[in-house]
């Protein structure tokens, strides 16, 4: 059934309004329920394809539900429809402003609408597909401090990658944040690139999200088994490259590819001149999790990262 | 007067990127100013150029005083505002909200630590600011309380009022925020407005350094020795909000005296003018923000008020 959860006017003949679509399997007081939340930057677009393939799944084989499913596939429904990766109009992240304040500026009062109408889940799963420059493996980030509880939960939907990263002020206006302080545990996925859908990645989620309802009692259909991840939870087990200097960046290698150290990863061009400006190479062994999709590069713009092989030891 | 290249890097296509510095005197890092750091700092960088100027008309007239360094940077972002945008060209990063840097990072943590390194070890600090509510408002010196502020230094600028703020999470990866872990004392001045120039404000905001600088022995400034300044907690202005979307047509001004139950604006439907909400003051006070777009949203501030009984 599809719910509006949080509906404000606009100025001019039109209402904002986010929605849900409940579904749901089975009886009683015990049903655990999972929440799968994407579109809260506007430009990413691999979470539309997992909501509707989850959706469609279930629908046809509602037998198998035994629980409460909420799907919400655009947090920032306005973002969503003109390419814009916060909040139009107010030129501002949606993931900067969470927990909101019932009684605070419009955006504030989504935000809180969207805490409200999240907190309680059993899991809650913030599907988020990188941004318009980089392509990422599939995988599941986790701040330190919920390492204990998101892990052994990640593990379970059939990701590539596991990374624990460090704590950080900034991040605690997130959602995850938001609600992992709550008790309502969130995973944050990342995978594929902004404005475009990978099917490929966006199967192996819908495959590990049947796999984590199965594991919480809510899904007894066939599922199948979840790829065992990789796990970054030291601070150096992640390799960042950043472009040294300005050009166009053409890779040779993708994401997934397992470097040795040296191997190439992709030269920065001059069209100009017709020149090779700089050759990226792999300084050290590793699996390559993050690659430069977008060509144009300044200096610093961030071309791949890396998973040390050290680290997997 | 000197200039000094702060911070520079080559681009593709464009000339480089470069920030820019005013140096005036030699000796002890005395105060640094910064000027736009977003694209759409208009205000900002003008207030800032003045600043120069006057300071230049200073040196060359011999009123400052030798043994210190004064730096000002009017633009940390000539390239966002060459193009009419607010953050960074490529991929919308925020220069202000990269702070401290990070030198080997992506492209806006390299200009923040960068200008970062080169202005951290002043003993205070000056930004021209902008408020991230669109509107205008009465000039003001904002300080943020991490622990290290000192409100009666930014009493020392004269302007009418000092606010005080709480951190917010983001904070933490402003220049001012950061300026006052590293131990320089940080102040934000907000002059009236951003995108459009404020030739008054913007001169107040001039007056208003030369009477710190003055303060502080930098500078020999016999002007107007500005306002006892009254620091007002952030947390007790009074904020209004429109419960409705609609045309914004305010009654009232930036500065305005109000009294408890004074029209501050109306809220018309925009297809057929109809009021749907009228805006009142719900206490004495002086108008210290107001909205200044032609339409609002619902659940918005719309005015600040300073209350009369502060």
């Amino acid at each position: 059934m599809v719910q509006t959860i949080a509906s404000i006017p606009l100025p001019v003949m039109e209402n904002l309004q986010i929605k849900k679509n409940r579904l749901e399997g089975g009886s009683g007081e015990e049903r655990k329920r999972l929440s799968v939340v994407t579109g809260i930057h506007g430009d990413e677009l691999e979470g539309q394809y997992v909501c509707f393939e989850l959706n469609r799944q279930i629908a046809a084989n509602p037998q198998f539900l035994h629980g409460i499913v909420d799907i919400y596939p655009a947090m920032n429904p306005l973002g969503i429809d003109s390419i814009t990766r916060g909040i139009p109009g107010f030129d501002l992240d949606m993931n900067r402003v969470f927990p909101g304040n019932d009684n605070g500026s419009m955006t504030e009062h989504l935000a809180a609408r969207i805490i409200e109408d999240l907190e309680g889940s059993d899991l809650c799963i913030d599907i988020h597909a990188s941004n318009i420059f980089l392509t990422e493996l599939p995988q599941v980030r986790i701040n330190e401090l919920h390492r204990e509880t998101l892990v052994p939960i990640a593990e379970k939907l059939n990701v590539d990658f596991i990374w624990v990263h460090q704590s950080s002020t900034v991040l605690e206006s997130t959602l995850a944040y938001s609600l992992n302080s709550r008790n309502t545990p969130t995973l944050v996925v990342e995978m594929g690139v902004g404005m475009r859908i990978t099917k490929a990645y966006c199967q192996q989620m819908v495959r590990g999200i049947f796999s984590v309802m199965h594991e919480m009692g809510m899904w007894s259909g066939p599922v199948d088994a979840p790829r065992k991840p990789m796990i970054a939870d030291r601070d150096d087990a992640v390799l960042f490259l950043n472009a040294p200097v300005a050009g166009v960046f053409i890779s040779q290698a993708r994401h997934g590819d397992r470097l040795k150290k040296g191997s190439p990863v992709g030269v920065i061009v001059d069209p100009l001149e017709g020149s090779i400006l700089e050759r990226m190479k792999a300084p050290e062994d590793g699996i390559l999790f993050t690659i430069r999709e977008y060509p144009v590069v300044n200096e610093g713009s961030l071309i791949a990262r890396i998973l040390r092989e050290e680290a997997l030891a | 007067m000197r200039t000094e290249i702060i911070y520079e890097n080559r681009s593709l296509y464009r000339d480089s990127f470069k920030v820019q510095g005013y140096v005036f005197g030699t000796g002890e890092k005395s105060v640094c100013i910064i000027g736009n750091m977003r694209g759409n700092e208009y205000q900002q960088l003008y207030a800032c150029s003045r600043l120069v100027r006057a300071l230049q008309n200073a040196e060359q007239q011999d009123m400052l005083e030798p043994g210190f360094e004064i730096l000002v940077i009017p633009s940390v972002n000539p390239y966002s505002m060459n193009i009419e945008k607010r953050f960074w060209p490529i991929d919308n990063t925020d220069i202000n909200r990269m702070f401290p840097g990070y030198v080997e990072g992506e492209t806006t943590q390299r200009i923040a630590g960068g200008i970062f390194e080169k202005i951290k070890d002043y003993k205070y600090g000056i930004q021209f600011a902008s408020n991230y509510m669109p509107g205008k408002f009465m000039p003001y010196i904002s300080v943020m309380k991490t622990g290290f502020e000192v409100p009666e230094m930014a009493r020392k600028f004269g302007m009418p009022y000092v606010v005080l703020r709480n951190p917010r999470p983001y904070d933490t990866t402003t220049l001012n925020y950061n300026w006052q872990i590293w131990e320089t004392q940080a102040f934000s001045l907000y002059t009236t407005d951003t995108e459009n120039i404020d030739k008054i404000s913007a001169g107040r905001g001039v007056k208003a350094i030369f009477s710190f600088l003055s303060s502080l022995g930098l500078v020999r400034y016999s002007g107007h020795g500005g306002y006892h300044s009254q620091v007002v907690d952030d947390e007790k202005m009074i904020t209004v909000r429109t419960p409705y979307a609609g045309l914004f047509e305010p009654e009232v001004t930036v500065e305005q005296e109000v009294q408890k139950g004074m029209l501050l604006a109306r809220i018309l439907n925009p297809v057929d003018g109809e009021t749907t909400s009228r805006i009142y003051a719900p206490e004495d006070g002086i108008v210290f923000f107001m909205h200044s777009k032609p339409l609002t949203y619902g659940h918005t501030a719309v005015f600040k008020l300073i209350p009369a009984s502060l």
